[in-house]
């Protein structure tokens, strides 16, 4: 039975991993990541969990700890943000390199500069090609149960996994949940039992060598089809997860899309919002629709075209800039998703929400209102734009 | 009351004003309401002014912004309404409940031209005199449950209790007070 | 099943190689005879040797056994020939000379 409770994001991600009671908790704080540490010192000290917590003197240290704690042949998981993601940046290659499944709580927070607490997707964006599984929440529920998932699939895809959430949109707001019990989550995730590690002591295994040229190539190769491989187990593991709890996921959500002649593709939190925006228009006979993207890494392109083959216009939304000067990260892999398609919707991509700016059911209909008028007047007009920043008037203000 | 209750709380950093926000989602949970409770922060430290959101729903609200168009607004510290727009977006059939010793029709020409309810709670001399110390969030949180009634104002003091036996399981000595402190804020919130 | 190390090589295809590149077993470092990449070799004149046993630690390959207490001749299926031993040995006891001399 589920337990109906009202738990902020960070503390949902906490009661998770006190559920998990993984064996290792490498610890290191920075806003807005911060509370999960904090809780979960306080809940292994509370006990009956008995994670060994390792305070450890950076965000390098921290990735560093969990990879050897996997390779050792036990669970390690971690919780960061922003500076603290990219602190981690050389051991998060390492670890999937490895291939070891770390799963790392990321709070998504601005990548500093200028520096900004608030939220955004350009920490995880920018680790996104690191060979990490990464999966995206919408709130704190689905924060909660995407970890819940995170760890078999990253143990069966033998790949690290991040389940990231919208730092303080998610993780400071208290909202309803459903939890699960104890004993049920514990059967659900189970044990890890890797075949090799470290210190078995049949089979001593050595990790993350050195590789020559002859030999790197084909372990990379094998990372990609890893990846590749990730998608069946992401969903298999979501179909467990829908058949013992009741909730369903998958690697993209379509909502309202039947018939939909515009749509968003988006992630995280802003989902939500965007959702009342359609529930809005379409009680005034608007056809509009939204993708949200959950899964990330790997890109769900198959499940992106096959939503959005039908639509007329289509307008990603991009939490992040990628400064690439025609697009953010989702809009590149989007529209190249949709290149095989025989017929093309048109796209527009919008940039919008960087270090917390706040987005508003409003905002989102201006986005709806410029797919209507591509839709009427069949022109893309501009295809790479921002959203909610200040704008000088044309009279020169 | 409506499908939807939104409510923005205005304090400064340290004075509890999320605390309240989060305790009033907490109420609100207690009688099987949907609930959002979150801060909007600055500059991390104490005395900058702070923002919190409250979403009280009969169904789930999946709507993930900050709160332009409250019902209510709560002042927790008055010096507030001489820098912020409190009443910004303030919904003219809903109110603002001010942390002040004054009567609210004195307070009212700081509104910039709000002509909806002003409510006013003395949360300071409530606080020194129920908890020892300048905790303005509990009487403030009363005051606008005594107000707005997005919680039926009984039901909210039984379920406070629970909610700071849950909260203060580390501190169980402040529980009495802060009780005190919810029952007086509701009697003496006053309205012009 | 353990895995043999040596049976992965510069042929093998990345379908058969370990996963992330694990090196099954322990100590595999013995079955790379890099003794083969030595140009200079160390020689070993036990009659000046005081069995001070400075040369051990500094030995970079570890290839300098020590047995009960007392270091025998090199391990030259390891020794690189890199010198290291007869330079810090204060007894003159370790000297170099050409592979294959």
């Amino acid at each position: 039975m589920s337990i109906r409770n009202r738990l902020s994001g960070n503390e949902a991600v906490a009661w998770a991993m006190r559920q998990i009671n993984p064996d290792v908790f490498a610890a290191f704080p920075i806003t807005p990541s911060t509370e999960i540490p904090q809780y979960l010192a306080q809940f292994a000290a509370d006990g009956p969990g008995d994670p060994e917590f390792v305070t450890v003197e950076s965000e390098h240290s921290a990735m560093s700890t969990c990879l050897g704690a996997q390779a050792a042949g036990a669970r390690a998981v971690t919780a960061t943000s922003s500076a603290g993601l990219a602190y981690m940046y050389e051991m998060l290659y390492v670890t999937a390199s490895a291939r070891q499944p770390v799963t790392l709580a990321v709070v998504n927070r601005a990548l500093t500069g200028p520096i900004n607490i608030n939220n955004d997707h350009s920490d995880s964006m920018g680790a996104r090609d690191a060979g990490w599984i990464q999966v995206y929440a919408e709130n704190n529920q689905e924060a909660y149960d995407n970890f819940l998932q995170a760890m078999r699939i990253g143990e069966k895809a033998r790949l690290p996994i991040m389940t990231c959430q919208d730092g303080f949109i998610t993780s400071h707001a208290v909202e309803n949940i459903l939890l699960e019990e104890d004993e049920a989550v514990k059967a659900f995730v189970g044990e890890y039992e890797p075949e090799n590690y470290l210190l078995k002591k049949e089979n001593p295994l050595a990790v993350g060598p050195y590789d020559t040229c002859p030999f790197y190539m084909e372990h990379k190769v094998q990372q990609a089809h890893a990846m590749l491989a990730a998608r069946d187990i992401i969903l298999e593991v979501a179909a467990d997860f829908e058949k013992t709890f009741g909730r369903k996921y998958g690697m993209l959500e379509e909502y309202r899309m039947e018939d939909a002649e515009a749509a968003l593709v988006l992630i995280g939190s802003t989902a939500g919002t965007a959702k009342a925006c359609v529930d809005r228009l379409r009680q005034r006979g608007r056809k509009v629709g939204l993708v949200k993207v959950r899964v990330f890494r790997p890109f769900p392109a198959r499940e992106l075209a096959q939503a959005l083959g039908h639509c007329g216009a289509v307008a990603v939304l991009d939490k992040s800039e990628g400064f690439s000067g025609c697009g953010g990260p989702l809009f590149a892999e989007t529209r190249s998703a949709c290149y095989d398609l025989p017929q093309r919707p048109r796209l527009i991509n919008v940039v919008y929400g960087l270090g917390g700016r706040d987005c508003a059911v409003e905002d989102i209909e201006t986005v709806y209102n410029r797919l209507q008028r591509i839709l009427e007047t069949g022109q893309t007009g501009e295809l790479y734009t921002h959203m909610g920043q200040r704008e000088a008037t044309d009279d020169g203000v | 009351m409506k499908e939807m209750t939104e409510i923005r709380w205005h304090g400064r950093g340290g004075q509890g004003a999320k605390t309240a926000c989060l305790l009033l989602a907490d109420a609100a949970f207690a009688s099987g309401l949907y609930v959002q409770g979150f801060p909007e922060y600055g500059p991390e430290r104490m005395g900058a002014p702070i923002t919190a959101y409250n979403r009280i729903s009969k169904t789930p609200c999946t709507i993930h912004s900050n709160i332009y168009t409250p019902d209510y607004v709560v002042v927790v510290d008055e010096s507030l309404l001489h820098t912020v727009d409190v009443t910004a977006g303030l919904n003219e059939q809903g109110g603002i409940i001010i942390n002040s010793h004054k009567a609210p029709q004195q307070l009212r020409p700081l509104l910039r031209g709000y002509r909806g309810p002003v409510y006013t709670v003395d949360a300071r001399r409530i606080s020194e005199e129920c908890l020892g110390k300048y905790f303005p969030n509990t009487p403030m949180l009363a005051a606008v449950v005594q107000v707005s009634r997005v919680v039926d104002p009984a039901e909210f003091v039984v379920n406070m209790e629970g909610s700071y036996r849950h909260k203060f399981a580390h501190k169980p000595q402040v529980i009495q007070g802060n009780m005190q402190a919810l029952t007086t804020a509701m009697e003496e919130v006053s309205r012009a | 099943m353990i895995r043999d190390p040596l049976t992965i090589t510069e042929q093998t295809p990345w379908q058969e190689m370990t996963t992330g590149g694990e090196i099954p077993q322990g100590g595999t470092a013995r079955i790379i005879k890099t003794g083969e990449w030595r140009s200079d070799v160390p020689r070993w004149d036990s009659g000046k040797c005081k069995q001070c046993l400075l040369c051990t630690p500094f030995c970079p390959d570890a290839s300098i056994p020590v047995l009960e207490g007392k270091r025998q001749d090199f391990d030259f299926d390891h020794c690189k020939g890199c010198g290291i031993c007869a330079k810090v040995c204060p007894f003159g006891a370790i000297h170099m000379e050409k592979e294959g001399l």
